[in-house]
């Protein structure tokens, strides 16, 4: 930091300061995030001396200004003299982490957290640990609540007795008065027991746990669901089932919906947490619980892991796990009241193909599959259609294709336009698989609608699924089915759908290669160059600029160049700019061209 | 037993919401208009209940422990979204709650000690429970039907029961607080968070009524209710009622005594102003300043944290928002004291004259309402030579400016009142109207170039430094 010092007369901090208690919280706002730039201006020492302190004295203001400030704070640890005084820090980050508003303390946080690994394990026992103990005997709970985040990181790095002293805190906040606080504590219990000692883990944590899974309330129950996952990765097997599974056990009949939810959200990790042996005894019937929940909600959250839950099931039984537990729950889901409940499973279903194997999925999970196709909702059968790739590796997708017709022509017409373009989106993935002569036939037609659809984006995205079916069947193909049609539409009455001529024109060009694009497309677009409407002749212009790279330079001297130098002079003001863009643009390519 | 119990445990659950719950597409999906207690699984076994005499019927010896035999047949909970099961029996609850409801208003001496748990637990098997997910994070009460409650036939009984047994005279709180503790009052409070909101309205009353009989409850009532709040502020957003708590927090705060006890100028400043923040406030606005301006009136000392509290959560962008603490604002001014006036008016009229000056003529309109106001006018009257210099920027740009001709009409009134009430000021502040806009603008461009400088040097540092210094 050399020279540092010749500069500072120049700043003033009180001028410095005046900027941040500018009256317009915008201009104090832009002053914080420039904070940096005042430190370097104020050099190490008067940062220190001057800068933190004013900071220290002057939080309060509005959230905005202080959320900024925390997050500046965490980067700060080199404009105060780099980590041998990065302790200077924690007095604002302090106070920022007593604020009410949880976003500013929990970026506070984040800072403070940041800023420990930068201290020295005696400045943190000397600064750092008192901070926090401050914090965890704090009056009102918001610095209790951030205490909590705190812990996990200074306690690898402490002595042994400062390390009592922190899991004596962490113990008092997890039974804290304030459900915030319990709250806190519960989120933060599976990352403090990562950092703890086995025999502390054993002996402090599990008793936490079984607490905080069994509060009053059951925003904090179903926090520790997720500690209690993390705290059985951290055990040994012949501990689980004494420690942790009576608690989670509990917790997956729990009263409150909302637990019982969480618990079917984190059914995999738990899975893999607790191993085969407990899967087997345990969570398979908890899992059939959670698919016959009385909630909706539940449900489709254990609707989602069931290709996940049956993948990871021990391989020696899972299938007779699987055909004898889980497909009868599955089977009833298929006909839920709950279009979410089904949705969730039909984004996983089609997984069990490969899990179960080819008679399997043909006797069992093929009339699912059909049904679902069937449903009324759909965002079911989006979902169907848009997994077919794993049965298409298992069964082939002519197993399906007698009912996936009616069900894509369905949705291909359906009144959301959204629906429309999600199975839009499919198609070319449904093409690969159905074949070409498959797709002649039936499907054809309904990429030709599309373009012609009268929302935008339908045609937008028509025109795109145009590009990637030629890339899959070539530009041949092109030529013989897609290419007519779209020129055809030159010719429209509606200019929206000349329109749709150029844009597939633009999409299509590069995949089609200059023999088609010179013989078919390009007379087409200077055809339409004369068009009554502008926008038709402006993307004409466009068009042009677009397709350029794909002509040979004789063409585009010869006969796209005189195109545009007439639409260049058009008397309308786009036209002419676009006109005027093409011709510059198309110069500046053919210079880089030539070097 | 007579009693086939339906749902075994019915030790009700809490029922906070937490993130993560807000998946709007879930909500979406049910349709239904009435919903039902989350405990209900597809039983299938049918309650069967065995008619018992009417207690007029009997003796009046007889008449209390057939009294309890009917508290304890009511804790059977039907399933109502069921609408075909159980028909015979719901309709013989009812009749029996009905009975009980009249047999606890016009009775005398029924009310014996035993009395007091079976009814406590009657109440608690019917009322707690846990209510199901709700799709109301898109409420709109003035587009949206609420979700009412499916068993509502029984339910509100049950209420009307238990509030006429609250009032009932021979009522006695020092037997009832061994039933009715903490863990109630906990659970009673949970389900204020219902939608349908007959139910609150019940609940308002029955707690209101614990509220005023139990003495020993009541600090840890304000507690729970100081958590439930900074939670929906903090963490959730969401608790249907809200307002029917404030409502009861209302007239509490109205019986404080004075001085006022720090714990409550504490959930004044702490819980009560941050609640403004919330998107839902229009939700139980008034309820929210009536509780706000009850406290000022109890001491007017807390006046200018109030006010500072307002002006640091001011809406930056929700116009409606806005007007309303426009609103709230002019209710504190009729009843602020000159004194607190004084040391408020610098931040309270610098916000009022961005309100003034806001393109939405609905804020202009309600701030420029405020002279309209005679006690607020006394006071800005006395008080002129600081509040015109802070106002009279905006007032004479708006009335060159602004778009709607309404506003500009209201501001010629009031810069008309500001010229009769200080001339002298008045003249001084057109005269230099114009050389402070330039002094302003000369400061705008010495700050660019302050940072400018500052940035140049930033760059020259980093340069050196070889990027160590973060940006």
């Amino acid at each position: 930091m050399a020279g540092a010092d010749s500069d500072d007369s120049l700043y003033p901090i009180a001028v410095l300061i005046d900027e941040l208690r500018n009256e317009d919280v915008q201009l104090r706002l832009n002053s914080i995030k420039k904070l940096s730039t005042i430190a370097l201006a104020l050099g190490v020492e008067r940062t220190r001396t001057e800068l933190l302190p004013f900071l220290t004295d002057t939080i309060y203001d509005e959230d905005e200004v202080l959320l900024a400030l925390a997050e500046q704070l965490g980067n700060f640890t080199m404009l105060v003299g780099g980590p041998e005084y990065v302790h200077c820090l924690l007095p604002p980050l302090e106070s920022l982490a007593t604020v009410e508003e949880t976003v500013v303390r929990d970026k506070a946080v984040e800072s403070l957290r940041k800023i420990s690994h930068e201290h020295s394990p005696v400045d943190l026992e000397v600064h750092f640990e008192p901070l926090v103990k401050r914090l965890a005997s704090g009056d009102w709970f918001t610095s209790r609540t951030s205490a909590c985040g705190l812990f996990s990181v200074c306690y690898p790095r402490v002595s042994s007795t400062v390390k009592a002293e922190i899991r004596q805190h962490f113990r008092t906040l997890c039974s804290d008065d304030t459900p915030m606080v319990r709250r806190a504590a519960a989120s933060k219990l599976g990352e403090f027991a990562k950092v703890l000692e086995l025999e502390y883990v054993k002996s402090d944590i599990i008793s936490l746990f079984t607490a905080l899974a069994s509060d009053e309330q059951d925003s904090v129950r179903l926090l520790a669901v997720e500690a209690g996952v993390s705290i059985a990765t951290l055990l040994p097997q012949e501990d689980l089932e004494a420690l942790v599974m009576p608690t989670l056990r509990q917790a997956a009949e729990d009263k409150s919906w909302r637990v019982r939810y969480m618990v079917a959200d984190k059914f995999s990790d738990l899975q893999k947490a607790v191993g085969p042996e407990i899967t087997k005894n345990d969570l398979v019937p908890a899992f059939q619980n959670l698919l016959k929940d009385c909630e909706a909600e539940v449900r489709a959250a254990a609707a989602n892991k069931v290709k996940e839950f049956c993948e990871n099931l021990p391989e020696d039984s899972r299938e007779t796990i699987i055909m004898t537990h889980i497909l009868p729950c599955v089977k009833e889901l298929v006909s839920d009241t709950n279009q979410h409940v089904k949705s969730a499973l039909a984004s996983v279903i089609m997984g069990l193909s490969t899990i179960l194997g080819k008679d399997n999925t043909i006797e069992h999970l093929l009339p699912l599959f059909l049904a679902q196709l069937k449903d009324e909702c759909p965002e079911v059968r989006l979902n169907i259609i848009s997994n077919l790739d794993c049965v298409n590796e298992v069964i082939g997708i002519r197993q399906l294709s007698q009912s996936l017709l009616p069900a894509i022509v369905e949705l291909a017409e359906d009144a959301k336009w959204r629906v429309r373009l999600a199975i839009i989106e499919y198609m070319p993935l449904l093409a690969g698989q159905l074949g070409v002569e498959f797709f002649d036939e039936k499907l054809n037609s309904l990429c030709m609608a599309w373009l012609v659809d009268h929302v935008y984006a339908i045609r937008e995205a028509a025109t795109c699924n145009l590009m990637k079916l030629v890339e899959k069947f070539g530009a041949e193909w092109a030529q013989n089915t897609i290419v007519p049609k779209v020129l055809g539409m030159a010719n429209d009455p509606n200019y929206l759908h000349r329109m749709t001529t150029l844009f597939c024109i633009n999409a299509l060009s590069e995949v089609c290669g200059q023999e088609i694009t010179t013989k078919h497309m390009l007379p087409v677009v200077f055809k339409m160059s004369n068009d009554q409407v502008a926008n038709v002749r402006f993307n004409v212009a466009k068009s042009l600029q677009k397709i350029g790279p794909v002509l040979d330079s004789n063409c585009l001297q010869t006969e796209v160049k005189p195109v545009l130098e007439k639409l260049a002079s058009d008397q309308d003001m786009d036209v002419k700019y676009f006109a005027q863009e093409a011709i510059s643009g198309r110069i500046k390519k053919m210079k880089r061209n030539r070097k | 037993s007579a009693l086939a119990m339906s749902s075994a445990s019915t030790t009700p659950p809490s029922v906070d919401k937490v993130d993560g719950f807000s998946r709007k597409s879930v909500r979406k999906a049910k349709q239904k208009r009435s919903q039902s207690s989350s405990q209900f699984r597809s039983q299938g076994k049918p309650i069967e209940l065995t008619p018992l005499p009417l207690l007029k019927d009997v003796s009046a010896q007889e008449q209390p422990e057939l009294f309890l035999k009917k508290l304890q047949q009511c804790c059977a909970v039907f399933d109502f979204m069921d609408t075909l099961s159980d028909l015979k029996m719901k309709e013989y609850k009812r009749s029996t709650l009905n009975e009980l409801v009249d047999y606890v208003t016009v009775s005398r001496g029924y009310l014996t000690e035993q009395a007091y748990p079976e009814v406590v637990k009657m109440v608690s098997y019917n009322i707690f429970r846990t209510l199901p997910p709700s799709d109301s994070n898109e409420f709109d009460p003035e587009e949206d039907e609420p979700t009412l409650e499916a068993s509502w036939p029984h339910l509100q009984l049950v209420y009307e029961f238990f509030i006429r047994f609250l009032e009932s005279q021979e009522f006695q709180p020092s037997i009832a607080k061994k039933y009715i503790d903490q863990k109630f009052v906990l659970q009673l409070l949970e389900l204020f968070d219902s939608e349908d909101p007959r139910e609150r309205d019940y609940l308002k009353t029955v707690l209101h009524r614990i509220y005023g009989k139990f003495l020993g409850l009541r600090a840890f009532i304000r507690k729970q209710i100081n958590n439930i709040f900074l939670r929906f502020v903090y963490e959730t957003e969401h608790f249907n009622g809200v307002a029917e708590l404030l409502e009861i927090l209302g007239s509490i705060i109205n019986g404080f005594a004075l001085p006022l006890k720090a714990e409550h100028k504490q959930f004044l400043v702490k819980v009560l102003i941050p609640l403004h923040t919330v998107r839902s406030l229009s939700l139980f606005h008034a309820q929210l300043a009536y509780c706000i301006v009850q406290f000022l009136e109890k001491d007017p000392a807390l006046t200018e944290p109030v006010i500072r509290g307002l002006l640091k959560f001011w809406p930056k962008t929700c116009s409606q928002k806005e007007v309303m603490y426009l609103g709230e604002l002019e209710e504190i001014l009729d009843v602020i004291e000159p004194t607190q006036f004084v040391k408020i008016q610098e931040p309270l009229f610098k916000q009022i004259s961005k309100c003034v000056s806001s393109p939405h003529f609905q804020v202009a309109e309600r701030a420029l309402y405020y002279w309209n106001n005679e006690y607020i006018m006394s006071l800005i009257e006395e008080n002129s030579n600081v509040i015109l210099p802070i106002m009279f920027t905006s007032l004479y740009r708006i009335s060159k400016e602004h778009w709607n001709p309404a506003i500009v009409a209201l501001v010629y009134n009031v810069l008309k009142a500001f010229m009769e009430m200080n001339s002298t000021l008045f003249d001084e502040l057109t005269s230099t109207y114009k050389s402070d806009r330039q002094r302003e603008k000369k400061k705008e461009k010495e700050r660019e170039e302050l940072w400018k400088r500052l940035e140049d040097l930033e760059l020259k540092r980093s340069l050196q430094s070889d990027g160590i210094i973060p940006t």
